[in-house]
């Protein structure tokens, strides 16, 4: 297991990786304060996706193409979540003049 | 017009349905114009009827293969359900009947109704009425007359209760309707059986595939469905022991009471066993259970009417002892004798019923016929006409009366069925006694100075005259002279029985003897029925109660259905609401408060909280089974 | 992928990512979180360089080195009203939230690396843009549009959302 980590760079160099790439994004989004924080680190979070999205084009189907459509598919999604993420912030934003995620407790009875 | 009235016989009910819809959204203002239109209705319905008569009865072939039409009213896979017209002479017969008689009736009531609050709801009422009979009576099917069975029994309940300011009325209604919903459960009982064993509930198909009902089942399957369909005829013809509705129904205003609760409702129950007559034919058993049902009904009300003091109730009484006879009849296996019975009774019971509303509206509503007498000198149309209804009920020859109730009693012991040939016969002599009894101390005897009665203007009295003639004359279409009757209305083959003289004379004996009695007790001595009550006090009063059938009743719902319904209200209290509906709330509920303080309304609390569960079932995943793993992580092992 | 350049250009590239996101979450600042979040997507679009995946490289930084950044800007902009030190705090329950992040992030990794990959020698053909053309425009055609449709539904919705609310409504 541990010789798959040699030196010549594999699949597994780019999983790891983009799980750690995850791991940071998953903290922003669980422990900061400021919506636009979180929306930043859900981004953070589907980069690390599309990471093993191209590796696994690269090492395991070059020629299907597969991963980096999903990719292209991924980006756009993200790219439309944003703008109404966003949008959503400034929503609330205007309601609350906060985007404290502290300040809101509204799923609570 | 013959051939149309013929062919469009289903306009008979329909047009005092329509009155029946009129009334109801048009013309209830304008009391005078409902009536008009009520009566117009079942006038137009008995010329109709009256020309479907006298085209079934001048074709012959009608008598063994009736002429039926119909329209699907619904159809599933395996049940075909059509409405359909059914018409051979005893249907004609009925049709003729019920809309002649409810015509006078109606006609009755515009002058006895006169002045009552909702005069005209009181048409409607009597229109829907007319129009769910005369469906029952023309009904080719059994789903259809089940309908219409119905119909008239919401009606009957409807005028029963029609002065529902009143508590007993209202009491009454709802006896009437609980009892027939009883028998009528075994009524659709019986339906259902029949539809599951023949596949069908048309009425002539049942016949024909009956008759060979071997194919389909054995004879106690059949004898089983034959009783649960008598059920219903038991409810709605006031036979032993669900008779206890009919007396009660007197609460009705006297028209209700003579259309409905003598002439057309109550036969209803006969005439349905009739038309099913080749059912009860094939079983011995359940033909017997009619016969004896028949009989003992009719001796056990006469011995009741002897009794009584109110003239509705004893006119009640009476009724349910001339269905026995209907029943009896049908029970040795006549059809003919039955129907006769059932069209003369419909003339003299209606009659008197119409005579004593006349007396009634006379003395302000004073029922009891101790506090009449003498009302003969101040009202000799309603007293003529009240005693030829006596006369053809006593069976005094030439009354219609006489040659029906001969035919049953001649039938029945040539049946071969003494003892209800006794029964029967003592009957006969008991009807005579309590129905003079009633006629001796209402119209004659001493004048009460309390009453101040006056005749009934036209409008009452013209009905009165009319069912008089047909209650002298209309029994002499069945004479054992000229049998015109028996060879129409039949089921079977014709016999053409001599004239028993025998029984004609017997029975010609005991209404006299139970005339004279009467007189002898009632006009000459009026202090015997005082000395006989104290001499055998305990009959007396056995039957002045009724048999104490009601108190039985009583007792049986006091004691059984409520302490089951108690039991029942405790088990709901305790067990049910206590543990289960309770019970579960309450758990739900401190289930919710406890996990309350888990419900932080924080987002990423939520989202930290799922990503530990993410974890959790990946874990799990990863050391239960490398497949499930390998796919959810790794996708290409 | 043996050549000392592509061992060198992944780790190196691998420390900026890994290094610039650790700055993205854990700096006060809001504007230099987004600042450094620009400097995460470049060197991810050095990554998919790397990947032989040029197409995709240039669509990372057009869209999430310019647009989405750009956006982030502008939501900070209208929104941040107070003082901009401190704008970018951790909550309380950001212990438990590392450690499962960590226990994520280590799962994962630990999956990835215990996992035997069947990886192909096949090389990635060069003319990526005309690969994935050809693919959107014939296989891919209804996923291609359903995409288009979302991003218009998504310009729509973010404007609605966005929109001042009028007073008397």
């Amino acid at each position: 297991m541990i010789n798959s980590l040699s030196l010549s760079i594999g699949i597994t160099h780019f999983l790891v990786l983009s799980s750690l790439l995850f791991g940071i994004g998953l903290f922003g989004a669980l422990a900061k304060r400021n919506a636009v924080m979180v929306l930043i680190c859900i981004e953070l979070m589907l980069n690390a996706v599309n990471i093993n999205l191209v590796a696994f084009n690269k090492f395991v189907t070059p020629l299907a193409f597969i991963g980096q459509i999903w990719a292209i598919f991924v980006i756009t999604v993200a790219a439309a979540e944003v703008g109404v993420g966003l949008a959503i912030i400034i929503a609330i934003y205007r309601n609350r003049l906060s985007v404290e995620l502290d300040d809101f407790d509204w799923l609570k009875w | 017009m013959v051939e149309f009235s013929m062919t469009h016989a289903w306009l008979v009910p329909l047009l005092p349905f329509l009155a029946f819809a009129v009334i109801v959204f048009l013309t209830r203002p304008w009391k005078m114009l409902s009536a008009l239109v009520s009566v117009g209705a079942m006038a137009a319905g008995f010329v109709i009827s009256a020309y479907a008569a006298y085209g079934v009865f001048t074709s012959h072939s009608l008598i063994e293969k009736s002429l039926e039409y119909s329209v699907r009213w619904f159809s599933m896979p395996g049940l075909n359900i059509d409405v359909g017209v059914k018409l051979d002479p005893t249907s004609a017969m009925m049709l003729f009947m019920v809309t002649l008689v409810a015509s006078l009736i109606q006609i009755y009531s515009i002058g006895y109704m006169r002045g009552e609050k909702g005069f005209s709801t009181f048409f409607a009422y009597m229109s829907l009425f007319g129009a769910s009979m005369l469906l029952l009576v023309i009904s080719s099917n059994l789903l259809e007359m089940f309908v219409a069975w119905e119909g008239v029994g919401l009606c009957s309940y409807l005028l029963i209760g029609f002065y529902n300011h009143k508590i007993s009325a209202r009491e009454a209604a709802k006896k009437a309707f609980v009892t027939c919903r009883i028998a009528d459960f075994g009524l659709l009982l019986g339906m259902l059986a029949l539809q599951i064993i023949f596949g069908t509930l048309n009425i002539t198909e049942l016949g024909e595939k009956i008759a060979n009902f071997e194919l389909y089942t054995n004879a106690a399957t059949l004898t089983l469905v034959a009783v649960l369909v008598f059920l219903g005829p038991i409810g709605k013809s006031g036979q032993f022991p669900l008779h206890v509705w009919l007396p009660d129904a007197m609460e009705g205003p006297t028209p209700v009471s003579a259309l409905i609760h003598a002439a057309t409702m109550v036969v209803a129950g006969v005439y349905l066993v009739g038309r099913m007559l080749f059912m009860f034919l094939e079983v011995p058993e359940a033909q017997q259970l009619v016969a004896v049902t028949g009989a003992f009904t009719a001796l056990f009300a006469a011995s009741i009417a002897l009794t009584q003091r109110e003239i509705k109730r004893i006119l009640a009484y009476s009724t349910i002892s001339q269905l026995g006879y209907m029943m009896l009849a049908l029970g040795v296996g006549s059809l003919t004798a039955s129907m006769f019975h059932l069209w003369t009774h419909a003339f003299f019971k209606a009659l008197m019923f119409l005579a004593a509303g006349s007396v009634l509206t006379a003395l302000h509503h004073k029922a009891d016929i101790w506090e009449m007498g003498g009302l003969i000198k101040k009202m000799p149309v309603t007293g003529a006409t009240f005693a030829v209804g006596g006369l053809a009920i006593a069976g005094i020859p030439p009354f219609a009366g006489f040659w029906s109730k001969d035919e049953i009693l001649s039938l029945t012991l040539s049946g071969g069925h003494p003892v209800l040939f006794f029964m029967a016969a003592l009957t006969a002599f008991l009807t005579a006694f309590y129905m003079w009894r009633l006629i001796f101390l209402a119209f004659f005897g001493k004048e009460k100075p309390e009453n101040h009665p006056q005749e009934s203007p036209p409008v009452m009295t013209v009905p009165l005259l009319i069912l008089a003639f047909l209650s002298l004359v209309g029994g002499l279409v069945g004479t054992p002279w000229f049998p015109f009757w028996g060879e129409w209305i039949r089921f079977g083959e014709f016999h053409h029985a001599a004239p028993d003289y025998t029984v004609m004379i017997l029975s010609v004996i005991l209404g006299v003897i139970g005339i004279g009695l009467a007189y002898k007790m009632y006009v000459k001595d009026v202090s015997a029925e005082q000395r006989l009550a104290e001499r055998f006090r305990p009959v007396y009063t056995l039957l002045y109660n009724k048999y104490y059938i009601d108190e039985i009743y009583m007792w049986f719902n006091h004691t059984l259905v409520d302490g089951a319904a108690k039991a029942m209200y405790l088990f709901d209290i305790y067990v049910v609401d206590g543990i289960f509906i309770n019970g579960i709330g309450a758990i739900t509920r401190d289930t919710g408060s406890a996990l309350r303080v888990f419900q932080t309304g924080r987002l990423q609390n939520y989202a930290l909280v799922f990503f530990l569960g993410v974890l959790a079932v990946a874990v799990i995943l990863a050391i239960t089974g490398p497949a499930p793993a390998g796919l959810v992580w790794g996708g290409v092992r | 992928m043996d050549n000392i350049f592509s061992i060198a250009a992944f780790y190196l590239l691998g420390l900026v990512i890994l290094g610039s996101a650790i700055l993205v979450v854990m700096l006060k600042n809001l504007v230099h979180c987004v600042l450094w979040l620009a400097v995460t997507f470049i060197a991810v679009a050095g990554l998919y360089m790397l990947l032989d995946a040029d197409f995709l490289a240039m669509v990372q930084i057009l869209v999430y080195a310019g647009a989405v950044c750009i956006m982030m800007v502008f939501a900070v902009m209208l929104t941040q009203r107070k003082d901009m030190k401190s704008s970018s705090l951790f909550n309380a329950q950001f212990r438990s939230a590392g450690l499962v992040a960590f226990l994520t992030a280590a799962l994962s990794a630990y999956l990835a690396m215990r996992t035997a990959w069947t990886s192909t020698v096949m090389p990635v053909p060069p003319r990526t843009a005309e690969a994935i053309a050809t693919l959107m425009l014939t296989k891919y055609v209804v996923p291609f549009e359903v995409a288009a449709l979302l991003l218009l539904v998504a310009l729509i919705g973010a404007i609605i959302l966005a929109k001042e609310v009028k007073a008397d409504d």
